[in-house]
């Protein structure tokens, strides 16, 4: 481990004996483990030696418990998201169901001569964000990294770190312009996936017409923004 | 200085010697540079790169029309003292450069207007350069670090930049004000000076802060927003003062929040893109904190942040010629009528075809 991988380890770091890491992200180690007999992952938010330590706690703290009630909220009304078995907001780590399956960005890439598979995890994806809406939540990171494929019509959303409560059509705008954006970052020839995207999410969203509307909107204030230098 | 760039094409024949002329000016700095293209090393050098700032006094920004006002009284003395400086005639320059946008209006057909009259008078193409693709060049060029992941923060500019097909894509940006902006615009709620920047002085006053004024902290995916938070600590400055907090302290809140927010997003492209470096460009690029940040989050995903020499960082003419160059070499031609100037020029229109294309 590097000196400065060491410095974000820190007395409240969980032991992890039986643990494995599964992903080094950019906020969170997630570690596979068992928890009597579930499969399930633990989210650890540590430490970030580069931010103070007033500002890191806080923002940990905060982004464990946002998470852990939008992820309650969504199994509420039935939003498909991972179960959370338990919260540590001491530490900041979340015990969560493990969902079986590759992401949404592997899945796609994977997929993509395939336009039937490809399609149909498109469709979920937009419908499980209409979902999302519905239930009065924006994500705050919609991306094709933060969607777990069960099957190709079975997408289930994770890291709900910058999730709220909102039922503003802006957010929800805000929230569509961020995934198509990380859709056209990450997959070649975007295009036809944002369109596959909203078309299911205009199907399946109550207030879809407006939202899509200001997503309009939200596009044309970006191209705008540049200003100078 | 470095050598050509692992990720650059190799140049095209003729592939000789070249002398570029760079002409900078869209905010308020004017500035002058001159690059040499050594075949033999694939080297560039600058050779000389004189500048002026337009300074305006504590308490106000600068406004376009006086800003054009001190471009054009002083970008012909710099072009004469850059050519003085390297010891070249204007003889010998192949292609003089120039910063097309973003940037304010005034200001850049100020700077535009000095490089078509030098490009006819020496009988020279004239090459337009997107401003924030000058400073990426610039960076790969001076720290030899091909192809980073480039926060790109400044007056007018916060983006997260990386090299993805044949173009610079933002992974992510502001989705209001500039970083820079709500640095200056909160040095003149606290009356500090302009000289020599006010970001600078917010940086000098903040080492002295010791007190964390907890602020608002906006991140969205990999976008930041910085306008609540300015509007916050502008409205509640005077209470905070009151109540036991000294202008170091919040200067400090300030850097500290913001800095935060912008290395996460950072981090999070990092991540998203795989990849290890950092480029820090752009003058907010030359905050010490900023840099120090940054260069933990990189170490800790096993890589570096390298800031540009300060020199570089800050606007300047040889950051236009470099980027210039590199597109006349690659075959760029500009259409005479082509070559105006435009407030608003996204980093993301500009093919780089100076680079090895690479897969989505
Ligand atoms: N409940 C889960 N079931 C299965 N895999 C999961 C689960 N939660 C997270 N993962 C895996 O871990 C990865 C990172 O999780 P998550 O996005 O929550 O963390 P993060 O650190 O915020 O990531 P990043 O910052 O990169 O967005 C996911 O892409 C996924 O592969
Ligand atoms: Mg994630």
């Amino acid at each position: 481990m590097s000196a400065l991988a060491e410095a974000e380890e820190d007395a409240d770091t969980p032991a992890r004996d039986h643990w494995s890491l599964l992903s080094q992200g950019a906020e969170a180690r997630v570690y596979g483990l068992d928890l009597c007999g579930l499969p399930a992952v633990a989210k650890h938010r540590h430490r970030k030696a580069y931010r103070i330590a007033a500002l890191d706690g806080r923002l940990r703290r905060d982004r464990t418990l946002a998470e852990a009630r939008a992820l309650a909220r969504c199994r509420a009304r039935g939003v498909p998201a991972p179960a959370v078995l338990g919260v540590d907001a001491a530490r900041c780590v979340l015990y969560l169901e493990r969902v079986p399956g590759p992401t949404a960005r592997a899945f796609v890439d994977a997929n993509r001569a395939d336009p039937a598979r490809l399609g149909a995890v498109l469709a979920a994806l937009g419908g499980a964000v209409a979902r999302l809406h519905a239930a009065g939540l924006v994500h705050g990171d919609l991306t094709t990294s933060n969607a777990v494929c069960r099957a190709a019509d079975d997408v289930v959303l994770i890291d709900f770190g910058l999730a709220g409560a909102s039922a503003q059509v802006e957010d929800r705008a805000v929230d569509l312009y961020v995934l198509e954006r990380a859709l056209a970052s990450t997959h070649r020839d975007a295009d036809g996936l944002v369109a596959a995207v909203l078309a299911a999410y205009a199907a399946a969203a109550a207030d879809a017409k407006q939202v899509l509307r200001r997503l309009d909107a939200v596009r044309a204030r970006g191209r705008k923004r540049e200003c100078f230098g | 200085m470095a050598a050509l760039l692992a990720d650059n094409l190799p140049v095209p024949p003729p592939n000789e010697a070249l002398l570029a002329l760079g002409i900078e000016g869209s905010a308020n700095k004017v500035g002058v540079g001159l690059i040499r293209y050594v075949p033999a090393t694939g080297a560039y050098d600058i050779l000389a790169n004189p500048r002026e700032t337009y300074v305006t006094p504590p308490g106000t920004g600068f406004r376009p029309r006086e800003t054009a006002q001190h471009h054009q009284r002083h970008v012909v003395p710099l072009v004469q003292k850059c050519l003085r400086e390297a010891g070249v005639d204007a003889s010998e320059i192949g292609c003089v450069c120039y910063t097309r946008g973003p940037g304010m209006g005034g200001p850049l057909r100020s700077c535009a207007v000095a490089a078509r009259v030098l490009a006819r008078l020496w009988r020279v193409p004239l090459v337009p350069v997107n401003h924030c693709v000058a400073h990426i060049e610039m960076g790969r060029v001076a720290t030899d670090v091909s192809d980073p992941v480039v926060l790109y923060v400044s007056g007018g500019n916060t983006q997260v930049l990386a090299f993805s097909g044949r173009r610079y894509c933002i992974f992510g940006e502001t989705i209001d004000i500039a970083v820079g902006n709500c640095l200056d615009r909160f040095a003149r709620v606290l009356g500090l000076s302009n000289d020599p920047s006010p970001g600078y002085n917010i940086e000098k006053c903040a080492r002295d802060g010791k007190k964390f004024a907890p602020l608002p902290y906006v991140v969205k995916g990999m976008d930041v927003s910085f306008s609540g938070l300015l509007t916050f600590i502008s409205q509640n400055a005077p209470k905070l003062l009151a109540g036991g907090y000294t202008p170091s302290d919040l200067c400090y809140s300030l850097q500290e929040t913001i800095f935060a927010m912008l290395v996460e997003v950072t981090e999070r492209a990092m991540a998203h893109c795989g990849r290890k470096d950092v480029l820090l460009v752009g003058g907010v690029g030359c905050n010490r904190r900023l840099q120090a940040m940054m260069a933990a989050m990189a170490r800790g995903r096993g890589g570096a942040c390298c800031d540009m020499d300060h020199r570089y960082c800050v606007d300047n003419g040889a950051m236009i010629a470099q980027a210039g160059i590199f597109a006349f070499q690659h075959g760029s031609r500009a259409a005479w009528a082509s070559c105006d100037c435009t407030q608003r020029f996204r980093t993301d229109e500009v093919e780089a075809v100076w680079r090895r294309p690479t897969e989505t």
